[in-house]
């Protein structure tokens, strides 16, 4: 046989597991911290764009796997979280926080915006984030995207629910999101019975403003000036206005 | 493309190109192993550094091969460097059948004992398969001393298995 062919033939396939020692030893790593969360310790991995995954419940073992697999990057322990982190975790305040979510397709980057801007303590539907984002017939597609959430917790997909008032799918279990959602100081048992009885709104009757039902303003109104309503147009046909906080007819930003 | 996107994408890729490369360069797979993980360490380091034109630019096989070419060259500069001493066909034997071993192995053994300035070229030029202006590239000399390197490295092994 011509020496050439032989030669060849020389190419050898790299050593099981050689492809693997290589990413662990080398190549782009996030950091990654280990910080308090509301419902227990967070596992919270950045890179220099900005905060990238978070896990709970897990050990190193689990986080440099799942980065792996969903951003392809090694990760190392650091002790020193981002800039706000810390605080955004207390105070709920998230403005200063950044994402990397490069990898996320537009729609999910635009519906992870959306709920980024439902406040503690708080929920909005999957309708809402739809509406949010100048999407309103993408509902489903929304519930997806949130499922896919790299960050929970940190980006708050936990706070969007059911329209009919069920805390719905999470993440990490829906077990979880009532807890999650507990420990913001919602009374998960109160939405979940206006979502039963068809309350979509609830407005004052002093102010004629009207709000999603978790919305602070509308806590704060006295149950003999409540008023409840199944829809925006009966609330608009009452003479009500949508609230400036909670946007129960949220615009696309 | 960004870097960090696309290193993971180069090791997955060429791991085998340089793998091939490391082992026929220094015979032993322990020290091929060493010089991959050297490879790519130094493949990410100048990556990171990079404009994105810069990496967009890139022709990755080539400089992946001319990155263990070189850092093989620099080992074998080094005093430091502990001596191969790990025979080849005590790796593969499980994996491969015997008959077609011994011939393969015993070429590889050929070509990891040929004179380092005839040994590279060759394993670039049949092993690898880059061209000979990229070899001449890598090696930093006109493609005509690539060629002639080749052809007196082949003569070597020709005379060593007793073929003409």
């Amino acid at each position: 046989m011509d020496l050439t062919t032989l030669l060849a033939d020389l190419g050898s396939p790299a050593p099981a597991g050689l492809v693997d020692r290589v990413l662990a030893s080398t190549g782009p790593a996030d950091s990654w911290v280990l910080v308090d969360g509301p419902a227990g310790p967070l596992m919270v991995a950045f890179s220099d764009h900005g905060i990238s995954y978070v896990l709970a419940g897990a050990d190193d073992a689990e986080l440099s796997q799942q980065v792996r697999a969903r951003l392809d990057r090694g990760v190392r322990r650091v002790q020193t979280p981002p800039a706000g982190l810390v605080p955004a975790l207390r105070t709920g305040r998230t403005r200063q926080l950044r994402f990397d979510l490069r990898g996320r397709t537009p729609f999910e980057q635009e519906v992870l915006a959306a709920a980024l801007r439902i406040p503690r303590g708080e929920v909005r539907s999957y309708a809402w984030v739809a509406a949010a984002i100048g999407r309103p017939g993408a509902v489903r597609a929304v519930g997806s995207a949130l499922g896919r959430n790299p960050v929970p917790v940190v980006i708050p997909c936990h706070r969007v629910v059911r329209s009919d008032g069920q805390v719905g799918d999470y993440v990490w279990g829906s077990e979880l999101k009532r807890t999650i959602l507990t420990a913001e100081g919602l009374d998960v048992e109160e939405v979940e019975r206006l979502g039963a009885a068809g309350v979509v709104y609830t407005g004052s009757d002093t102010t004629h403003i009207f709000c999603v039902p978790t919305c602070r303003d509308a806590r704060r109104t006295t149950p003999a000036h409540t008023v409840r309503f199944r829809s925006a147009a009966a609330a608009t046909a009452a003479g009500y206005r949508p609230c400036l906080h909670c946007e129960p007819i949220p615009t696309a930003a | 493309m960004d870097a960090d996107l696309l290193f993971p994408r180069l090791v997955r890729a060429h791991t085998a190109d340089v793998w091939t490369t490391a082992l026929r360069l220094t015979g032993s797979h322990a020290d091929a192993e060493d010089l991959v993980q050297e490879v790519f360490a130094s493949a990410w380091a100048a990556l990171e550094s990079w404009p994105p034109e810069r990496v967009a630019a890139l022709r990755p096989r080539a400089w992946l091969v001319t990155i263990t070419l070189n850092a093989w060259r620099n080992g074998l500069r080094s005093a430091s460097r502990r001596p191969s001493t790990i025979p080849l066909l005590d790796h593969d034997a499980a994996v491969q059948p015997a008959d077609h071993l011994d011939e393969t192995e015993r070429l590889g053994q050929l070509v990891a004992r040929l004179p380092e300035a005839y040994r590279a070229p060759v394993v670039l030029r049949h092993v690898v398969g880059l061209t000979y202006a990229e070899i001449a590239t890598a090696l930093d000399c006109p493609p005509g001393t690539v060629k002639a390197q080749v052809s007196r490295g082949l003569a070597l092994l020709r005379k060593e298995l007793s073929w003409t």
